[in-house]
């Protein structure tokens, strides 16, 4: 079976070549996972966080329940309902693009795993800290922010680094609302070209070497936040 | 209320739609689960072997495997696995091969931390008593490592029940497709999505309760 992988210069027809759609196709991937990754950091950290209050029950369910919802229904099934259900229940938001439906959707299902791993953080702490805090007047936002969350987040730096790394490969789901993202051309321009194996072996590369970005890069901020004689730089890596 | 209908849902629905697909995902979530774990414990004592020529592929398998998105290994396998043997295949039959390959690969990272945090002198005292490296490994070690790992690698299954849905690339019949069929014959496209939503989430935490009960039951054992 010998590879033609000349295949992707050919025009698609639009007067493009394949490569160059495939590199569109690869800037809208990174336009999903990116946006997304935003989306679920600022609300990953605020339920993380909500669920460590000491004297909010009711916010702390609130962010128990927000993590079980998000995390119990499969990426896919929450993808199409922001994408299908939404809309038609709230007709004003029919004009929201599909894009940014896609990012929510993938933006809340990932935060629903970066506010377990910020909750983990937060109270792998030693106790010491939030009285630390206490004693010098600190009020509950103080504590947080200048106390508990810059070294709650330095010690999750491994598993946030394994979970940026699952939100790139878990954007390759919105293929199945159309978003022109890398798998969407796999499966189009595998089909238009009739080389599929070349195609996906260019997109299964693409993906790799993405996925590898995200970690030095994650691997780069470790070893410029880390604090001296604090917490001993690890390998990345941390479960699925 | 919000335009939606339910009135759809009765017997008749789910019996025409929702149970072959239910099963269907159940399964597969099944036989990937054993064959994954399987498959996946062969590749970490490959791993933890120290014979590079087992190493290497065991780590370009399981690192290969993880780097890339699984909807993009779903393509591939049903793409390649044809012309592999040599004659077409079904999306289903496809579908099991390709989860029981990707998930061994996550299954054999938690194997090969079940394995390590066996206490060292576990091994020695099954070398003491003359046991062969498969005897120690089979009597001695994998059984302990089972069982530390146990809550882990049911943790995953959820995680790979959910990603079932994911056959959806290639029109496998799994229980989001049953309600997307249905859905679509009783013009009901919406609706079905949340009831789909509904049934998923109520399996997945009625498992993660149940891992839960286990590994506190775990914890007073040991």
């Amino acid at each position: 079976m010998a590879l033609d992988l000349a295949v992707l210069l050919n025009d698609d027809g639009g007067g493009r070549t394949y490569l160059q759609w495939m590199f569109d196709a690869w800037g809208w991937t990174l336009a999903v996972a990116a946006s997304a990754w935003v989306v679920s950091m600022v609300v990953g950290a605020m339920i993380g966080t909500m669920r460590t209050l000491p004297h909010s029950p009711w916010l702390v369910r609130f962010a128990n329940a927000w993590v079980e919802l998000f995390r119990n229904i499969p990426l896919l099934v929450q993808i199409f309902i922001w994408y299908f259900v939404i809309p038609k229940m709230f007709p004003s938001m029919k004009s929201i693009p599909g894009f940014l439906l896609v990012v929510f959707a993938l933006g809340f299902f990932t935060s629903a795993r970066i506010a377990e791993q910020v909750r983990a953080g937060i109270q792998a702490l030693p106790r010491g800290q939030r009285y630390a805090a206490m004693a010098v007047g600190f009020n509950t936002y103080q504590t947080y922010r200048y106390v508990l969350l810059p070294m709650a987040f330095r010690i999750i730096l491994p598993p946030l680094t394994s979970e940026s790394m699952n939100l790139l490969k878990n954007s390759s789901v919105a293929f199945a609302v159309s978003i022109a993202e890398l798998t969407m051309f796999a499966m189009q321009a595998g089909e238009e070209t009739s080389k599929p194996t070349e195609v996906y072996l260019a997109v299964t590369i693409m993906y790799a070497l993405s996925a590898f970005a995200v970690n030095r890069i994650f691997a780069w901020i470790e070893k410029r936040s880390q604090v001296p004689g604090f917490i001993v730089a690890g390998g990345t890596g941390g479960g699925h | 209320m919000f335009n939606l209908d339910f009135a759809f849902l009765n017997w008749d629905f789910i019996s025409k739609f929702v149970v072959t697909g239910f099963w269907f995902s159940v399964q597969l979530t099944a036989i990937a689960t054993l064959g994954g774990i399987a498959l996946g414990t062969v590749l970490a004592l490959m791993r933890l072997s120290g014979q590079k020529w087992l190493v290497i592929p065991a780590v370009i398998y399981v690192n290969g495997l993880r780097s890339v998105p699984l909807v993009m290994v779903i393509l591939w396998f049903f793409l390649l696995v044809p012309l592999l043997i040599g004659r077409p295949m079904g999306a289903e039959a496809s579908a099991v091969i390709t989860f029981i390959a990707f998930e061994a690969a996550y299954f054999s990272e938690i194997m090969r931390a079940g394995i390590q945090s066996i206490a060292k002198g576990q091994v020695y005292a099954g070398q003491a008593l003359g046991m062969t490296y498969a005897q120690n490994m089979k009597l001695v070690v994998l059984p302990q490592a089972f069982r530390n790992m146990l809550p882990v690698l049911l943790t995953q299954t959820i995680i790979l029940f959910q990603d079932t849905s994911l056959v959806y690339a290639i029109g496998a019949y799994d229980l989001l497709k049953g309600f997307v069929t249905g859905g679509k014959i009783y013009g009901r496209v919406e609706e079905v999505y949340i009831v789909a939503a509904v049934v998923y989430f109520i399996m997945c935490v009625t498992l993660s309760y149940a891992v839960k009960k286990l590994q506190a039951k775990i914890a007073i054992i040991r």
